[in-house]
């Protein structure tokens, strides 16, 4: 069995988890702060892809990135670079579908974190990076890694999009999803079984290790809670 | 060493204009709840910006509008004590305590020096949820000394505690501010707390600061009915100025003031354990009737209509210990008095 797919799955949504996790925290940090209308505008445009069908985000990207379009002719041109049709072509398409799933999470966390917190440790001298990473990011931690793993399940999960924008070609862009979709068209059953039980496997796996973490979380609240 | 503050805000519908200078002294700020007193705080301590005005410690310049000054809150060294403490619950208390200190070089001695003063070593390796209130408002102080600040803010700092525990909270808190060099401003809506812990007073109505006063003058003669409310009193009647007394139409009386009435008096206050069954000759003596007697837990509180009293006329409270009350011969009907100098004269 050639393994391929599992491998490229499994980059392409560690790559686009990373990004999603810095673009969505960056923009919920920053969002979260602005004025009522600005902020109920932009929360429509950056969640929209999570409830647009993926081919619709799929025909976007390609408007977009395509090698006769604006952007992907000029990276063409400039740099030689096909946008699309690579392996990581896929990771414009599991970012976009994959980041308002981390930013609503990371907001929803941002915005019921205490102020009196950060102004507290304002008042003590401390700066606002300090008070980003030493006091809201670990208050919001749950939030924030509850927003990783859904994003990373999602992105590996992604089909329509990424079908649109690389394609499907076998040891080269071909991910789990896009195999099962073509074992099934060519018929072969038992193929797509495999992969099908591969990505249970590893779903599975992943929501246990979420289960665990949690009730971790849980156990040393309530340890510190009792002494 | 003083601090000082001219500032205005506004926010909304509300409209705050904070006016006075606190001392080297523990000066209450007193107000009702959503007054501005803690808006006040926190454009002192830099946190929110004031749209004009002044504010200064110990000569320095925090904040002016028309210089375009405005420090940040990291650079104005001003210590804050929030309502529920907000001491960080990812760290220990040490941590909280540790993170405060400037000087890295001194950040163990520090640490080490304010656990102790503040009893916290058996608790350092533990994080804030796992202690008890008094021993989170002993961090949160310990962690403000640490940082060690020009001025303190206390924002209601027993708002978070139970009576009892409030009690021996307000003295150990008496106990650590009087070793503190620099001003304390402290916020509070508890007239008993202001007195007991403050000389001096800023009487907060609806955003807009009172002139400073010292406690007795503010139970003796508040000035503003906002004042003589924050002060407990809660007798009030619309009144005229004539001489030393003054006219009381609502209820049908003049009273002595004996004193010269100023010509903007418009209301007069007594308080209720200033009224008192009248004895034979008293002057400011009238009859009333009773109205409701109410059962308090260690006197009475009757309330009483004047007998000439127009109809919509308030009803005077007066309170006395059971024995007194017990003793009436008449429960329906009493004559009552206030002494000539107990007539808060307000405008």
């Amino acid at each position: 069995m050639d393994w391929y797919p599992l491998y490229n799955s499994l980059r392409i949504a560690a790559i686009s988890t990373v990004a999603v996790f810095m673009l969505g925290i960056f923009a919920a940090y920053y969002i979260a702060k602005l004025p009522r209308l600005a902020k109920g505008v932009l929360d429509v445009v950056l969640t929209l892809p999570l409830v647009l069908p993926p081919t619709v985000v799929g025909w976007l990207l390609l408007c977009l990135l395509g090698p006769k379009r604006p952007l992907g002719a000029w990276v063409l041109e400039a740099f030689g670079i096909k946008l699309v049709m690579t392996w990581w072509s896929a990771i414009f398409a599991t970012v976009v579908v994959a980041f308002p799933l981390m930013y609503r999470t990371a907001r929803g966390a941002f915005e019921s974190f205490d102020h009196t917190l950060a102004e507290a440790a304002q008042t003590l001298g401390r700066s606002n990076t300090w008070i980003f990473w030493r006091v809201q990011m670990p208050v919001c931690r749950q939030g924030i890694l509850a927003g990783t793993v859904l994003a990373f399940a999602r992105a590996l999960g992604e089909y329509g999009a990424t079908s649109m924008i690389a394609g499907y070609t076998p040891g080269r862009t071909a991910t789990i999803s896009t195999t099962v979709y073509q074992l099934w068209r060519t018929n072969d059953d038992a193929g797509a079984l495999r992969w099908v039980l591969v990505n249970i496997a590893i779903s599975a796996v992943f929501l246990l290790a979420v289960n665990l973490l949690e009730s971790r979380e849980r156990q040393s609240r309530r340890k510190g809670a009792a002494s | 060493m003083s601090l000082t503050v001219r500032i205005r805000k506004q926010l909304g519908a509300f409209q705050l204009q904070a006016d006075f200078t606190a001392e080297n002294e523990a000066l209450a700020l007193l107000g009702a709840s959503g007054c501005g007193k803690s808006v006040t705080l926190r454009c002192i301590a830099g946190i929110l910006r004031p749209d004009e005005g002044v504010i200064q410690l110990d000569g320095q310049t925090l904040y002016d509008s028309a210089a375009h000054i405005d420090l940040p809150p990291q650079k104005r060294q001003v210590g804050y004590l929030f309502q529920q403490y907000a001491l960080f619950p990812n760290m220990t208390v040490r941590q909280n305590i540790a993170v405060a200190v400037r000087d890295k070089s001194r950040r163990e001695a520090v640490t080490r020096e304010k656990l102790r003063q503040f009893r916290l070593e058996e608790v350092a390796g533990q994080k804030p949820r796992q202690l008890s209130g008094g021993q989170q408002q002993r961090a949160a102080l310990a962690r403000i000394l640490a940082s060690s600040p020009r001025a303190i803010l206390l924002d209601e700092p027993f708002s978070a505690l139970d009576s009892y525990l409030k009690y021996q909270l307000e003295l150990e808190l008496q106990d650590t501010l009087a070793q503190f060099p620099g001003t304390v401003l402290w916020v509070t809506h508890d007239r008993g707390e202001a007195w007991r812990s403050c000389r001096r007073v800023c009487v907060m109505d609806r955003g807009v600061t009172e002139p400073v006063m010292t406690m007795d003058e503010l139970f003796r003669q508040p000035g503003t009915q906002s004042a003589a409310r924050l002060s407990g009193c809660k007798n009030y009647v619309p009144v005229l100025p004539a001489g030393q007394s003054v006219d009381v139409p609502a209820w049908g009386i003049t009273l002595n003031c004996g004193r010269e009435v100023p010509a903007g008096t418009q209301v007069i206050g007594i308080r209720s354990h200033h009224i008192h069954p009248a004895e034979a000759g008293e002057t400011n003596a009238f009859s009333c009737a009773v109205e409701r007697v109410i059962d308090d837990v260690f006197g009475m509180i009757v309330l009483l209509r004047s007998q000439s009293a127009a109809p919509d006329a308030p009803l005077l409270r007066m309170e006395l210990p059971k024995e007194t009350w017990a003793a009436q011969p008449d429960q329906t009907r009493v004559t009552v008095a206030a002494t000539p100098e107990d007539i808060l004269l307000l405008k």
